[in-house]
């Protein structure tokens, strides 16, 4: 009954059906948990304002961000289960797998501090949380961009979803940015102790893997190819928040390989102590 | 989920019984802003009948998501199911994800609905408003309003309660995932605004 439906254009039926006729193409599982991880470990770190934001319209904002990564994290999940089969599901792999399993980026699993500043809940430091935030967000509106139109039905599908959800991520972030950097001295000094103290993780967006590599042959993203773009992005908003841009070089993460940092451990502890506590557990 | 089969309704003259389930499922509404339906958000897409591979024709009604971690999502397919039981239908609720759910898909009636509800409808164009790369559209920290409108200016949100444009963002983030939080700098009450996605 098309008329009881008014608000599918003519244009969205179309790409139903073309996306319903595509050749499907076959992605390397680690590839799909490697953007699962992301999205999850990110989402659930930035959770950890939850109640304890500066103020609450960030504390709000915060969460919201964490929801849409978590929400993207369960359809990539999902994808990667049905794929997997053999009683995989989205909660056995974000819940029941290791630190050596994990494939997310090292930069997304940092406690929300500067380096060397402990461990407690208060040392938490907003700008840490916003540069991380601009940063992945940055990689993030160029990757979803590029696979949106990936010849992989349910991919280009969330893809062009989380799209629509990292741009107002960057746009947050980066607003945020300007405002500390190109604020009082005391914001300038922390926006840029957390440039300094990520900038260098950052180096991993551009490193290989093998998963990747055979994914870019299905979805011909080569994630070197968007460093510049990246860079353009970064660099600008950085300017413009009168902040330096430290030299590259250094330690290059590895946490894509499933080698990591020591944090993640506690963080997944946390994270998957109720669902190991009380396995099969429904609300 | 790739749907194998895509007998879809629209464009083809409809199926009476089809028509009838499009009437019952008028009377769902969102969990969260329980004054506009289902349909009218765009989020209920197709209800068709489906040719298994046995033979047996089955109902499938299909949802979309609105952001990927909406939370009113379960309760969405739940309302379905429940709304098709209640009526002795037999039938599957399938979540599709493309092409990706957009404001512009909102009907006009939903808009009315919402600024009536207290809530500013999303402007059209989801994609114009949102900023893709280190260009000139990605917007300065200064709030929008009227007055001050920076590159934006075409953005301005009219309160839903006095209809004033003299307004400012105060949050691009709110109640809930599809929200932003905006003031009226005439009549000074806070209300949300539906963001264009």
């Amino acid at each position: 009954m098309s008329g009881a439906q008014p608000a599918m254009s003519s244009n969205a039926n179309n790409s139903l059906q073309s996306s319903a006729s595509q050749v499907e193409h076959c992605l390397p599982i680690d590839y799909l948990l490697h953007l699962a991880d992301n999205a999850l470990v990110l989402g659930q770190r930035n959770a950890e304002w939850s109640g304890h934001g500066p103020i609450l319209e960030e504390d709000i904002a915060m969460s919201n961000n964490s929801l849409d990564l978590i929400g993207q994290a369960r359809l990539l999940y999902q994808e990667a289960a049905a794929q997997l089969g053999n009683g995989a599901t989205e909660d056995t792999l974000a819940f029941f797998r290791d630190v050596p399993d994990f494939k997310n980026y090292t930069l997304l699993e940092l406690p929300h501090h500067p380096p060397l500043v402990g461990t407690s809940a208060s040392d938490r430091d907003f700008a840490t949380t916003l540069v991380r935030n601009f940063l992945y967000s940055a990689l993030m509106v160029l990757v979803w961009d590029k696979l949106q139109h990936a010849p992989h039905a349910q991919l280009a599908a969330i893809a062009a979803k989380s799209l629509k959800e990292v741009r107002y991520h960057l746009r947050h972030s980066r607003d945020w940015l300007l405002r500390m950097g190109d604020g009082t001295a005391e914001s300038h000094g922390r926006a840029q102790a957390a440039v300094n103290h990520l900038m260098p993780y950052t180096q991993e967006f551009w490193t290989n893997t093998e998963y990747e590599s055979e994914a870019s042959k299905v979805t011909g993203l080569n994630m070197v190819g968007l460093q510049n773009d990246w860079n353009q992005i970064v660099d600008q908003a950085l300017l413009e928040a009168t902040l330096k841009r430290p030299a590259a070089g250094g330690f290059i993460p590895t946490g894509k390989h499933s080698i990591h940092s020591e944090h993640l451990g506690f963080m997944l502890a946390g994270m998957q102590s109720l669902p190991r506590a009380h396995p099969n557990a429904t609300w | 989920m790739t749907l194998a089969t895509t007998a879809s309704a629209s464009g083809a003259p409809p199926h009476s019984a089809l028509g009838h389930v499009w009437q019952l499922l008028e009377s769902l509404t969102d969990p969260e802003i329980p004054v506009v339906t289902l349909r009218e958000l765009g989020i209920l897409r197709d209800v068709r009948s489906v040719v298994a591979q046995d033979g047996i024709e089955q109902l499938e009604v299909v949802i979309t998501p609105t952001y990927s971690g909406c939370p009113a999502m379960g309760q969405i397919e739940d309302d379905v199911r429940n709304l098709l039981n209640e009526h002795g239908l037999h039938g599957r609720v399938v979540t599709q994800l493309a092409p990706a759910w957009t404001t512009d898909w909102m009907t006009s009636e939903a808009k009315d609905k919402l600024r009536a509800y207290g809530i500013a409808p999303p402007h059209s164009g989801a994609d114009q408003d949102c900023l893709t790369q280190g260009n000139t559209s990605i917007v300065q920290f200064a709030a929008r309003s009227a007055t001050n409108p920076g590159r934006h200016e075409q953005l301005a949100v009219p309160c839903p309660q006095c209809n004033s444009d003299n307004t400012t963002e105060t949050s691009h983030f709110g109640s809930t995932a599809c929200k932003a939080l905006y003031r009226c700098l005439d009549c000074m009450e806070p209300f949300d605004y539906f963001k264009p996605y």
